[in-house]
């Protein structure tokens, strides 16, 4: 129990706009260990290089500095043991919500009807039965990202990653959307890495919240929460905590000392 | 229903500037008389015997042979431009080149190099789909979301099935545009075409240009009539054909 998981070793990341001639660090140095089947929440100020985070953890990155490690192995390309789930749900516009759920499957040279019958499990536990053969436009934006998180849930990755997968839903479907997630995580207990803009949801949802520095991105802080679940969104350790994460987020968001390049 | 008024009151209006004697029939005929020259058409044939089903036929011939070429080429090398850079990179220059070169001025060289005949009015019609065909295709390619690949990436996707299972489909949409706006093209190069290429006395544009040598302005008209209709019919077939196999947004 209790090892370490996933692995980062200073884990830096510069951008060259080859065209102003200008490099633009967006991550100075990041170390972190995270243990299986954590929930672990990155909150920063916008811009701060969270998506490029998950990136680079993913493997999409070629270039960036640090290591990454996934029970001790290196990751140096995309791999599905390691899922992402993107902001912009990045479904698959010409494929049905069920061959996008389907999509990895094939991939991986799965016959037709056997990985149909995985996809349909996914589907009633997602709760979308009846909606398979829609393509994602027909779909509600609630529904396109569970079907984003299921096609990558499918795949059974070790570490599941979320780029603010609830950013543009309304707060109703993303309260509905959180508590869905909860549910999941109680069948499955999946290592799961969140990025998110909103102290709240990480607050609801995390074991841990990484508090990121605006650009270039470093760890300010890290809070474990051990309030059991399922977490009342008003109770008082979930206040203290969000008013602390508030608090480290606004005093980043003042202070104007000039960006490190 | 409104919407055929102006289009009513216009032939009215010439049939009765006709009907007058205001235009001569030999410049403007009639509606009246392009009616019944397109019945000559059907029964008579211009030049006689040649009916206009059989032009019609080679018509078709033509473009097809000359449109199905371009697709079979212009298709998988927009695919592989959009793909890759270097491929676009090296191929680029040779396109640029040839493409404002208008198809009509290959006649000449068509005839030296592949003669009088099918062959050479093929060519010309290739030439004038092959482009938009191409361009339409690459640039598909190129309006593809990246994180759409990024997304097939973190499934394990190889190059090939990023190919495949997402360049493919993801361009679609355009390649029916490319084939839409080339069979469109295709059709306007016919005429010309047919000017050059046509050894076996039939094709909508030998029709047309055999009765302006006789001087019938009338079948002239109704051949445009005809060319124009056939045209419009080939859009709404492909229309359909995209929309039985595209049924996504």
């Amino acid at each position: 129990m209790n090892t370490v998981h996933l692995e980062l070793v200073r884990i830096g990341k510069t951008f060259l706009d080859e065209k102003l001639g200008m490099e633009t660090c967006a991550i100075a140095q990041i170390d972190l260990k995270i243990e299986k089947g954590q929930f672990v929440s990155f909150v920063g100020p916008s811009g701060c290089g969270k998506s490029t985070l998950l990136r680079i953890i993913s493997g999409l990155e070629n270039s960036f500095e640090g290591e990454v490690f996934l029970d001790g192995k290196r990751i140096l390309k995309p791999h599905n043991e390691v899922g992402l789930v993107f902001q912009q749900y990045a479904l698959f516009p010409w494929r049905t919500m069920c061959e996008n759920i389907e999509m990895g499957l094939e991939i991986m040279g799965m016959g037709k009807t056997e990985r149909r019958a995985v996809a349909k499990e996914y589907i009633r536990l997602f709760g979308m039965e009846g909606f398979e053969h829609l393509y994602p436009c027909q779909l509600s934006g609630g529904m396109q990202q569970r079907v984003a998180i299921a096609r990558t849930l499918i795949m059974n990755p070790k570490v599941v990653m979320m780029d603010e997968p609830f950013g543009s839903l309304d707060s109703q479907t993303r309260n509905d959307m959180q508590e869905f997630l909860m549910d999941l995580r109680q069948k499955r207990n999946d290592t799961v890495l969140f990025v998110t803009h909103n102290v709240d949801e990480a607050v609801f949802l995390s074991d841990q919240i990484v508090v990121l520095s605006k650009r270039p991105a470093r760890i300010l802080r890290i809070f474990e929460i051990n309030c059991s679940r399922p977490r009342d969104r008003t109770s008082k350790e979930a206040n203290d905590i969000r008013r602390e994460v508030i608090g480290i987020l606004r005093r980043e968001r003042m202070d104007t000392s000039p960006v490190g390049s | 229903m409104e919407r055929y008024i102006p289009l009513l009151v216009l032939l009215c209006l010439w049939q009765a500037l006709c009907s007058f004697g205001i235009v001569a029939s030999y410049v403007l005929p009639s509606p009246i008389e392009i009616a019944i020259g397109f019945w000559d058409l059907l029964t008579v044939g211009m030049p006689p015997g040649h009916l206009l089903y059989y032009h019609i036929l080679y018509s078709l011939y033509r473009v097809s042979l000359g449109f199905s070429v371009a697709c079979v080429l212009g298709v998988p090398l927009g695919l592989l431009m959009g793909w890759s850079p270097r491929f676009h990179n090296l191929f680029s220059p040779i396109i640029e080149i040839v493409r404002p070169v208008p198809p009509l001025a290959w006649i000449p060289i068509a005839i030296v190099w592949l003669g009088i005949g099918i062959k050479s009015s093929a060519f010309i019609i290739f030439l004038g789909a092959f482009f938009p065909i191409l361009l339409n295709t690459a640039s598909g390619v190129l309006a593809i979301n990246p994180i759409l690949i990024d997304a097939a990436r973190t499934l394990n996707a190889t190059q090939r099935d990023i190919f495949f299972k997402v360049l493919v489909p993801g361009s679609l949409p355009s390649i029916f545009v490319g084939m839409r706006v080339g069979m469109g093209v295709a059709w306007m190069t016919l005429v010309a075409a047919e000017f050059s290429g046509v050894k076996e006395g039939y094709g909508l544009g030998f029709m047309i240009m055999t009765a302006r040598d006789i001087q019938r302005p009338d079948e002239i008209l109704a051949g445009m009539l005809v060319i124009g209709v056939i045209g419009f019919a080939v859009d709404w077939l492909f229309r359909t054909w995209e929309s039985r196999i595209r049924l996504w947004g």
